[in-house]
């Protein structure tokens, strides 16, 4: 077997550090142990072939499922040059086939300013479509918001760029948080500040006193972390609100280990270790990475769809709120949301939907998705402003 | 062995693998890491390490990972009644208390648990890890340190080195996420259902017995029975199992004789709801699919 160093000056080390990096910008923990262990593999597999080569890179490389299936396709990208090649020419990005212009994923949703376009080289680009149309449709109709702009927490939230009102946004988002997290248990644990008597304690202690129970022993109910699943919808339809609602996402997982934080467009994505990055320019990096390749279109049934056949058993418990937000335009087949909500509830102890639109004046939850899911949501309620969110705070409080 | 070696020998052993597995297990096997499988229950993850264990004429060891799996259970202990014997038999002897305790403290006294017993084994044996998500986080921090130095150190007797080191297969449901350093410490494959052809070649290679025709049916009703939503997917062994009802009641064609194909589903489906979706019209469409 050869080492990794004796290899390092072969031509192939260059480009195999290379797949290495590329592998890594998509989201794939590799360090240069890696990379040593995968020009062990090619160096052992000239006798073999080319399949050879690619599976056991695969092997490798990759520690999860997610992983594993994204990895065919990456392998192509870099070393057949098919696919889609991750960095385009600067002019090219954010404009699509149909000359419209459209701006990275992530920037409408992360960036007040624009500026992580530098930071961010690689961006998704929204494919033309669907997408495009969606996107179009929320900004026309969003006039029909009223929005009284003197008073700052009777903005509506895609009008908050500075970043005061961000931090208060976020500031709201947990006091929110808190009032959901936690919830009492019907168990008993000894506790010297408790209220309750523990009778058994004392009278055992008593014994020591000749019968008279001096010592008393206290007791209270154990307080359990709620455990808090958030699903944040980031099609182009919400993107007024997304920004916001990262903010609150954000807040809620950063500050709190039981939460975790799941996107959704056309596909799910597990986002709670990006969310929990402390530096908001490396978490929007990431996030940006992580949805590339985002299509047009909400696939809501589907990606709740996902989530229960893959992430439910891990991440739900009896005491797991799930939280959506969402706008409720869906893309998908009918009937899915309502059969996939009602698999959730049976997991998760409450399903909280909050809805943006339902600030909006004229809104009744008419469209088909929302009205499948309807009977399945034990809190549907509007998040249009903060306003509306910190009035929200007893009523999660109760769940 | 050579690769193609490995797959005959996998065969012979009675498992069916296909390239992304049998590249997998050769480069474990070459670079002496361990190989993380992961995959739905009921994919045959547990057969792959008992099957490389005929194919390479080696000992099996298992671990079976529960919550509260501790040291004392997975790696060694002392045998505490044997020692008290031994305390009470040289009571009467001349011998100091030292020497006793010398004595009781010898691997003689050590129960060797699935761990301890791998690593001080003569000819490399497998060690099946099996489930290692039901574990506590702890004990997967113990393991990793395991699989890294193979060595045990136990305190009464010092560092116990490996003799030789075993082909380690962990496998995990995915009921909880495994920390990035197990996973890192090991080679990884996703291990997924079968496809048609290659679950009728483990049909034909457990069932031999059964005719070319009704095996093709079965198989291709339980591919067809995956897409339906169900809340537990048939595995391989239900699928084994399956067969192995309908040829005790001598079923030839599923759908000639659909009543009873019907009351055989139960083979397949574990749970209530699933039982209810799968009616005898979804039965006679999956199986006009299938035929």
């Amino acid at each position: 077997m050869i080492a990794a160093k004796s290899v390092s000056d072969w031509p192939i080390a260059e480009r195999m550090s290379g797949f290495v990096r590329h592998l890594r910008l998509n989201g794939f923990p590799l360090g240069p142990v890696e990379t040593g262990n995968a020009l062990r593999i090619i160096a052992d597999a000239e006798s073999f072939d080319a399949t050879y080569a690619q599976l056991g890179l695969k092997t490798a490389l990759c520690g999860q499922r997610d992983e594993w299936e994204r990895f065919d396709g990456l392998f192509e990208a870099y070393w057949h040059g098919r696919g889609k090649e991750k960095s385009r020419p600067p002019q090219m990005l954010g404009k699509s086939a149909d000359g419209a212009t459209h701006t990275g994923l992530w920037e409408e949703h992360l960036s007040p300013g624009g500026k992580p376009k530098d930071a961010v080289a690689e961006h998704a680009e929204m494919p033309p479509g669907e997408g495009s149309e969606e996107a179009s449709r929320a900004i026309a109709s969003g006039r029909l918001i009223a929005t009284p702009r003197d008073i700052l927490r009777k903005t509506d939230l895609r009008r908050i760029v500075n970043p005061d009102e961000v931090a208060e946004a976020e500031a709201i988002a947990l006091r929110l948080a808190r009032a959901i997290r936690f919830n009492l248990s019907r168990r008993y644990q000894a506790n010297w500040h408790g209220r309750k008597l523990d009778l058994r304690r004392t009278i055992r202690r008593s014994l020591s006193r000749g019968g008279e129970p001096i010592d008393l022993s206290r007791r209270r109910r154990i307080v359990r972390p709620v455990r808090i699943v958030v699903f944040l919808d980031v099609s182009g339809s919400m993107k007024e609100y997304s920004r916001y609602y990262l903010q609150f996402v954000r807040g809620l997982v950063g500050q709190w280990v039981e939460a975790e934080a799941f996107l959704f467009h056309t596909r799910l994505i597990k986002v709670s270790d990006a969310m929990r990055e402390r530096d908001p320019m490396q978490a929007m990096m990431r996030l940006s990475l992580i949805t590339e390749g985002f299509g047009g279109g909400t696939k809501i049934g589907e990606s709740l769809r996902v989530f229960n056949d893959r992430h439910a058993k891990s991440v739900l418990n009896s005491r797991a709120v799930a939280v959506i937000m969402s706008d409720g335009y869906d893309t998908g087949a009918p009937g899915v949301i309502g059969r996939e909500l009602k698999r959730l509830r049976k997991k998760a102890r409450r399903i909280v939907w909050l809805n943006p639109l339902l600030g909006w004046k004229t809104y009744e939850p008419v469209a088909r998705a929302m009205v499948e899911a309807m009977p399945h949501i034990d809190c549907f309620a509007r998040a249009t402003t903060l306003e509306d969110l910190a009035r929200l705070e007893p009523q999660l409080a109760k769940l | 062995m050579t690769l193609e070696d490995l797959k005959s020998k996998l065969k012979g052993a009675g498992y069916v693998a296909d390239d992304a597995l049998c590249v997998a297990l050769d480069l474990s096997l070459r670079l002496e890491r361990p190989l993380l499988l992961e995959g739905e229950a009921g994919v045959g993850k547990t057969d792959i390490a008992k099957a490389l264990a005929t194919a390479l004429d080696t000992k099996l060891i298992r671990l079976q990972c529960y919550e509260g799996l501790d040291a004392n259970s997975a790696i060694y202990e002392w045998n505490y009644q044997r020692q008290l014997l031994a305390i009470k038999a040289h009571e009467k002897s001349d011998l100091d208390a030292d020497a006793i305790e010398q004595h009781i403290f010898s691997q003689d006294y050590l129960l060797m648990r699935p761990l301890l017993e791998s690593i001080s084994q003569e000819q490399p044996p497998v060690l099946l890890v099996d489930e290692i998500d039901r574990a506590d986080m702890e004990f997967e921090a113990y393991l990793l340190e395991i699989l890294s130095e193979f060595q045990i150190t136990v305190p009464e007797i010092g560092t116990i080195e490996a003799t030789s080191i075993p082909r380690v297969i962990l496998t995990s449901n995915s009921t909880r996420d495994l920390s990035d350093a197990l996973r890192r410490r090991c080679l990884y494959t996703y291990v997924d259902f079968p496809d048609l052809a290659k679950e009728l070649a483990i049909l034909q290679t457990r069932q031999p017995g059964i005719e070319a025709a009704v095996g093709r049916q079965i198989v291709g009703f339980v591919q067809e029975l995956r897409k339906e939503e169900l809340e537990k997917v048939p595995g391989i062994a239900e699928t084994l199992d399956w067969a192995a009802a309908l040829m005790a009641l001598d079923i030839k064609s599923l759908d000639e004789d659909l009543e009873r194909t019907q009351a055989t589903l139960i083979c397949l489906l574990k749970t209530e709801a699933d039982l209810k979706s799968v009616t005898p019209e979804v039965t006679s469409r999956l199986a006009g699919k299938a035929a």
